[in-house]
């Protein structure tokens, strides 16, 4: 399946690269350079390029880019999905996958790659067993190893790539049992000119941080399970019990995990939480336009919007801006051409407001189009679709674990035309 | 040092030459490298390392070199130093030496020999680890020679008690043939073997490895199939992948069609699938009927639920499966996931989009309630846009055509210009396949003439040249107005499409042509070729036409391009030339200038780039790239009759249908057998939920709902669309049958709630079977009309149950802002069941009466178990009233969920106790007795009750009181009556044992006396200690027995396997408390 992996910087650095069958040599990346030399954005390189030999499937995630070699068939979202875990395997492993934690880690990196494909298939790919393997590197241990001689890396099996659950190890000891959840909902949401909604729909996901001693089995409830339209899993939910009772069942994997994510049904009507009041213009004559956004709450529920962030890709004419705001601070970047105002908290006594003048590149025709307005904003403490937890029940241990739950809506992919 | 001592055993004073010669050879080399000539110095000082005695700084010499490697340095002259270090003790060193022995192998074979009997002793370890990872290693190692030593590890290593070693063996097997494809033929026995193994560990490598050596030996899958479907949820994510992707080739070839006669059609065939809906329907009836084979419909339902992967990649294979096999009707279960999986990576949303766009092009309908999430957000990457883009247009039709020509609006106007051009293309295809539109759409393209940006104008003129191809006689105003922006456009494509329209219409716009042509003769050296090429058409049109005025400008035309660079252009001049003008070289074509140059053109099509993608699997790298991969395997087309389905039969299956004659009767026996299964399963989830619901009241009917329910679905599933053909009622009537003899036991306690006869529909199917009939043809035709109103076919109770805790919460959750403990939300403790509102003396004589009426299907402990009676209330401490209780283990009349308990209440004073009643009770769920108005001295007499133990052995306090007195009692169950016996059969226990491993078992082994060992003996003790239902068995040693929890429904298995002196006692149960209390239990009255 997975032939080789080379990892690529922004700049067009092969800083690592692996190979799982015979050594593929780097010259196959060459044909990626040209399809990104063609794209020119990185976002529009395209995911799959097909060469003479190869196939190469790529990813670009924190502005790393990673280039599978592939000579067979085989489906690209089984690679694309793998590939990401990769990346989501470094940042467990090293806080955040970057180039210079990767350089700085490798042979851990090497290691991980190692155990993660065996002949270009996926062998562990699960953090738990992952991590049992070989252990994540901190300060106290590498000092550790280098006095003791001990290694990181596991001599035995791990019992999670045995059982039925090899989301979860064995033997986990807290001194303090605590479950935490977290319900994240997004909105995404396209407004249109006139201020009505184009199309709006909430996703939301529950997280969980469970660090909770031996084999607990837990159960979580909602108030209003019939909210939430279309889910996915983590593999530990019961789909059985979900589909007849509505209630998550699950021996919860040791540590911070993606529990579930839905999609609430399209037949309820979202609330939008801000209104946007935007006037933007260019003038025929004369090199210059205008611009004017007020942003105001809309059903927040009562609940303060929080983080509160316009960012806008400006068209590619415009010189400079002269803007003032009311409230939070401005900054336009000449070369990107994006202009991003962050307010921060809204007041609804006092409407944020950003007004000023635009100077236009002199000659070039009127922009075209408007820059569309995409929107950022959090709100504590309220899931906007009305999901509630109703509660958390603990079997097969017997002590007491302290239990929460928290809510935050935030924009997701929240976008207004102007 | 034991290192470099190994090292000799094998090597000999022969290999440390070939070490010595080794390196003097690689350092020149190495030396080449001028560029590195730093490293080459850094590696000098590495090799010392290596050789070091201390295992740090050996270690810390091959994190330096894997550091190079990693960084595609080359460093083959270091081979002999770290292939010593291949036995170290220290792992991580090891591995590091595994990672470089692997790379560089290949490249140094004759000290990579070196190794093997290192990985040969490493095989035989006792810790499967190392065994794992030196087979793996070991296969890596690309050297022929050790070919027949890998045919051997890997063998042997297939037949290893460790799962996780038969899968590495499994992906070893796929290293060895590619490095030696003749031993194929080895290789697939060992393949044979390992498809029958039953760990879902290894089922993916395998299956992965099957694709890779003989895809095409689908015979060795036949015995297999009902295994992999049943294990495929549990297999981890990645073998689902492969596992569905070789599923459904195989089904390919199985099963028949279960797309209607009416739909079979080449799949190229677009309108087809529109017509489809409504000639399905007209045809149903005259069809012949179609039945799904039991196992492809078994494939389809075990795939469903993993559509709620968080894997993508899983998620897209049950959709291609799907799209694939599945019946026309069921395929759009498919299209929510997939629509959820555009919210995932960038990467990701451009697979998915480009197989939706595959499958709308086919059913449009499928993701038309999903049209808004594929609007264009300005965000999206260009490939993403206009993959959007191309669904949209796909999805079009007269009903939704406003509001996607609306959202194109705003897309032409886009920053991103490849995207506002393809939009306009777009809109020419909209304008093409929904004729009302055409209109309004081209006038829209003509106000797009005007735009400032050129691609856009461009692909306007283009679009609109197409549509006028169409209908050319109106739009002489639309030719017109273009012509007067001919001079403003500088795009050659635009200008060429535009002289190509004054061309072929100018008889339309009779003053205009000329004169376009005019100006084209001034410019015509300075354009380009294609736009000089239409010029040439446009004078041979025009001098046709009208040549009273255009004869000398198409002489100076023809002029000029007899003498143009371009070969094509003087060649068409030449040919143009003799064609139109007359003189005597002139042959006989002349005549037919007019007929051939203004023939009446046929309209292009325009269609979708998607439209040829169908030839390929979805879902496959050969669909995203729109060309065959190497490795691609073809999806055959349906058998029209299908091979022979007994060969799918595994023995143990067999024994129920081989006592049915008829193929027929087989058919359905068959779906009996899956269906009821899983569908007892959903019963016992339904039952469940009655059980942990906060709300008691509704609890039970709301089971019997959800019952029915679950086979409603079922039922919609299996019924077309287009209503109820003759064969599937009298499948689904076969299985509520078989379903119901099967649910007997809860239909019974049903039966005896008056209240909830009415509601369950399929209560009544147990009275007779003929009855059966009816009653799920009406439930079948109920469900269709709620599937076609509300997907998801809940009824409404469970937000009416929500409400209530919801209301009591609220004021909660505003005063504990971040994180509110969730035992705030504890319910109230139960109110009393509505079912004790019935009077028990109702209850007790339905309670005869269907007992006489029905065998009892729970098979009741043996006859010769005799209820111990324990006190309950001491006569001393009870004023004379004493009280015993004990189990009877039937069936809690009171409540599905309650343990029966029988009390036996005796005066032993020498008064007459009056009114003996049931007092205050707390915690559990108690339904007490009703009230005895007397009890004469010395006279007893014996009350039943039920206490729903919620599965734990908590006791139950309550009070009995008497007409002056009140006594706190408490009943502490023991875990065995917690249960109650379910029967079932030895295959489906061992199926359902092999759902409940891991943690979810425990066991332990006991030593018992001689006397105690007859199976006898050991069955009547698992039996009085619990109140468990034996399976019956044809093995003597091993007995089982099943039961499950009276207030969850969760299954507990207990099986005893006896051996001489030992038992081997083992509980599978989900509640994993209950199970190791059991256990305890059991132990002490076995021992």
């Amino acid at each position: 399946m997975i032939h080789s992996l080379f990892l690529i910087n922004s700049a067009g650095d092969i800083f690592l690269e692996k190979h799982w069958k015979s050594v593929v040599g780097r010259s196959v990346c060459d044909y990626f350079f040209e399809a990104q030399e063609k794209a020119g954005e990185p976002e529009n390189v395209p995911p799959v390029i097909s060469t003479p030999h190869h196939y190469l499937i790529n990813i670009f995630r924190d502005r790393i880019f990673f280039v599978s070699v592939i000579q067979t068939e085989v489906p690209p979202l089984f690679v694309i999905e793998f590939l990401h875990r990769v990346a989501e395997t470094f940042q467990d492993y090293f806080g955040e996958c970057s180039e210079s934690t990767i350089k700085d880690n490798v042979v851990i990196v090497y290691e991980l790659l190692e155990e993660m494909l065996d002949n270009g298939f996926p062998l562990a790919t699960e953090s738990n067993i992952l991590k049992e393997l070989i252990k994540p590197p901190t300060i106290l241990r590498s000092m550790v190893n280098t006095i003791t001689g001990s290694s990181n890396v596991g001599a035995t099996l791990p019992t999670g790539q045995l059982s039925t659950i090899p989301w979860r190890r064995a033997g986990v000891k807290y001194t303090n049992n605590e479950a935490y959840f977290d319900a994240i909902e997004e909105i995404d949401a396209i407004i249109d000119k006139s201020g009505s909604t184009v199309c709006a729909e909430i996703q939301g996901v529950i997280d969980a941080c469970v660090k909770l001693t031996g084999m607990p089995d837990l159960t979580l409830s909602f108030m209003n399970p019939r909210l939430l339209d279309d889910v996915s899993f983590h593999p530990c939910v019961r789909f059985k019990r979900w589909e007849s009772e509505r209630v998550l069942s699950f021996i919860p994997p040791d540590g911070s995990f993606r529990l579930m994510s839905y999609h609430v049904s399209a037949q309820n009507l979202v609330a939008i939480p801000i209104y946007v009041k935007q006037n933007i213009s260019f003038f025929e004559s004369g090199s210059s336009g205008r611009l004017d956004i007020t942003l105001g709450p809309k059903q927040t529920m009562g609940k303060q919007v929080e983080g509160l962030t316009v960012t806008m890709h400006m068209p590619k004419v415009l010189l400079s801006v002269n803007l003032t705001a009311t409230q939070g601070t401005h900054k336009f970047d000449p070369v990107t051409k994006v202009l991003v105002w962050d307010i921060g908290k809204l007041n609804p006594q006092k409407l944020p407001n950003l007004k000023g003048s635009l100077s236009v590149q002199s000659g070039a025709p009127k922009p075209e189009e408007n820059p569309t307005l995409n929107i950022d904003f959090k709100i504590q403490q309220l899931a906007i679709s009305g999901l509630k937890v109703s509660r958390l029940d603990m079997y097969g241990e017997k002590y007491k674990p302290f239990k929460g739950v928290k809510y935050i809506t935030k924009a997701g992919r929240f976008q207004v035309r102007t | 040092m034991s290192n470099s001592l190994s090292y000799n055993d094998q090597g000999g004073p022969d290999t440390a030459v070939e070490v010595g010669q080794e390196t003097t050879q690689t350092s020149p080399a190495a030396g080449a490298f001028g560029l590195f000539s730093t490293d080459f110095k850094k590696n000098d000082d590495l090799k010392e390392m290596l050789e070091s005695n201390k295992e740090s700084v050996k270690l810390e010499a091959m994190k330096r070199i894997v550091e190079l490697i990693a960084k595609g340095k080359n460093v083959p002259e270091l081979f002999p130093s770290v292939v010593k270090n291949v036995a170290s003790k220290n792992i991580e060193l090891k591995k590091l030496v595994y990672v470089y022995l692997v790379r560089y192998a290949e490249e140094q074979q004759d000290l990579a020999l070196l190794s093997i009997s290192t990985f040969q002793r490493a095989l035989k370890d006792s810790n499967q680890l190392i065994r794992a990872s030196a087979l793996r290693v070991l296969s890596s190692i690309r050297v022929p020679i050790i070919v027949p030593i890998m045919m051997l590890a890997i063998q042997e290593a297939a037949t290893d008690l460790s799962p996780y070693v038969r899968k590495t063996a499994a992906h070893a097997i796929q290293k060895l043939y590619s490095l030696d494809p003749e031993k194929k033929e080895q290789l697939i026995d060992i393949i044979e073997k390992l498809l029958k193994d039953k760990s879902t560990l290894v089922a993916g490598s395998v299956v992965m490895a099957f694709e890779e050596v003989c895809p095409d030996r689908i015979d060795l899958i036949h015995k297999n199939f009902r295994k992999l479907c049943g294990l495929l949820v549990d297999v981890e994510e990645w073998g689902q992948v492969v596992i569905m992707n070789m599923l459904t080739r195989y089904a390919r070839t199985q099963f028949t069609s279960p797309w209607k006669e009416g739909a079979l059609f080449d799949g190229n065939n677009a309108q087809a699938f529109y017509d489809s809906e409504e000639e399905r329907k007209e045809n149903s009836s005259s069809e012949h009927v179609y039945v799904m084979d039991p196992d492809h419909r078994l494939l389809l339902r075990s795939t469903k639920q993993l559509l709620q992967s968080r894997n993508t990649a899983v998620v897209m294979s049950v959709a291609q499966l799907y799209w694939h096999l599945a019946p026309k009707h069921e395929v759009s279960i498919v299209s929510k996931s997939l629509v959820r999986l555009l919210r995932s990576h960038r990467e990701v949303q451009y697979i998915v989009l480009q197989n939706i766009a595959t499958m709308s092009i086919q059913r449009k309908g499928m993701f038309e309630p999903f049209m808004k999430s594929f609007y264009v957000r300005s965000t999206d990457a260009t490939h993403i846009k206009t993959l959007k883009l191309e669904i949209l247009t796909n999805m079009a039709n007269e009903a939704n055509i406003s509001t996607i020509l609306r959202e194109f609006q705003t897309y032409v106007k886009s920053q991103d210009k490849v995207f506002a051009a393809a939009t306009v293309q777009a809109i020419g295809r909209c304008a093409t396949n929904i004729t009302d539109v055409a209109d309004t759409c081209l006038n829209g393209l003509v106000l797009l003439l005007s735009n400032r940006d050129e691609t856009v104008v461009a692909e306007s003129v283009v679009v609109i040249k197409k549509l006028l191809q169409t209908q050319p006689t109106q739009h002489s105003d639309i030719i017109k107005h273009m012509a007067k922006l001919f001079d403003n456009i500088t795009v050659p494509m635009a200008r060429a499409s535009i002289i190509w329209l004054i061309g072929e219409y100018c008889e339309h716009v009779p003053k205009i042509a000329p004169d376009v042509l005019r100006k084209m003769a001034k410019t015509f050296t300075s354009e380009e070729d294609i736009v000089k090429l239409q010029t040439v058409n446009l004078a041979a049109k025009l001098y046709l036409t009208n040549a009273k005025q255009t004869k000398l400008l198409t002489q100076y035309i023809l002029n000029l391009g007899k003498y143009d660079q371009n070969y094509d252009i003087r060649d068409r001049t030449r040919f143009i030339r003799q064609l139109i003008v007359p003189n005597e070289k002139s042959g006989p074509l002349a005549k037919y200038a007019r007929r051939i140059l203004l023939a009446p053109k046929p309209a292009p099509v325009l269609e979708s780039a998607f439209k040829e993608r169908d030839r390929f699997q979805l879902g496959t790298l050969s669909h995203t790239l729109n060309t065959k991969a190497v490795g691609y395997l073809q999806l055959s087309d349906w058998p029209a009759v299908a091979p022979d389905q007994s060969v799918r039969n595994v023995e143990v299956a067999e024994i129920k249908e081989s006592t049915v004659p008829s193929l027929e009767k087989k058919r359905s026996s068959k779906a009996k057998k899956f269906y009821s299964d899983s569908e007892e399963e959903e019963e016992d989830g339904g039952s469940q939920g009655n059980s942990s619901d906060d709300s008691k009241s509704s609890g039970s009917s709301e089971a019997s709902t959800s019952g029915s329910e679950s086979e409603e679905e079922e039922e919609t599933s299996s019924q077309s669309g287009s209503g109820s053909s003759e064969e599937e009622s009298e499948q689904s009537s076969d299985r509520s049958n078989s379903d119901s003899r099967k649910k007997k036991k809860k239909t019974l306690e049903r039966k005896k709630k008056p209240k909830k006869e009415s509601s369950g529909s399929d209560s009544d199917e147990e009275k007779d079977h003929g009855k059966g009939d009816a009653s799920s043809e009406d439930s079948s035709s109920s469900s269709s009309d709620e599937y076609t109103s509300d997907s998801e076919s809940d009824s409404g109770v469970p937000p009416e149950k929500s409400s209530k805790p919801k209301a009591k919460v609220v004021p909660e959750t505003k005063k504990e802002i971040t994180l509110l403990d969730l035992d705030d939300f504890a319910p109230e403790p139960a109110v009393s069941t509505k079912s004790s509102v019935i009077s028990p003396s109702l209850l007790s004589d339905l309670d005869g009466l269907s007992l006489s009426s029905t065998p009892s299907a729970i098979q009741v402990s043996p006859l010769d178990f005799v209820p111990v009676s324990h006190e309950l209330l001491h006569r001393m401490t009870g004023k004379g009233l004493a009280a015993k209780y004990h189990y009877p283990r039937q069936p809690c009349i009171y409540g599905n969920s309650m343990v029966a308990v029988q009390l036996s209440l005796t005066n032993s004073s020498e008064r007459t106790l009056e009114d003996l009643h049931f007092g205050e009770r707390s915690g559990q769920n108690i339904h007490g007795f009703t009230s005895i108005e007397s009890l004469e001295p010395g006279a007893s007499v014996s009350v039943s009750m039920g206490i729903d133990f919620k599965d734990s052995t908590q006791a139950a306090n309550f009070q009995l009181c008497t007409k002056d007195d009140q006594f706190s009692v408490s009943i502490t169950p023991a875990v065995g009556e917690l249960l109650l016996p379910v029967t079932m059969m030895e295959q489906d226990f061992v199926k359902e044992q092999g759902k409940l491993l891991g943690m979810n078992e425990t066991s332990a082994t006991i030593t018992v006396t001689p006397e105690n060992a007859s199976t006898d003996s050991v069955s009547r003790k698992v039996v009085t200690v619990a109140n468990l239902g034996m399976v019956p068995s044809d093995q003597d040693t091993v007995l089982r027995f099943a039961a499950k929890l009276a207030s969850s429904g969760v299954l507990v298995l207990v099986s005893v396997e006896l051996n001489t002196s030992t038992a081997q006692l083992r509980i599978n149960t989900e509640k994993t408390v209950i199970g190791s209390m059991l256990l305890r239990d059991l132990k002490t009255a076995l021992a």
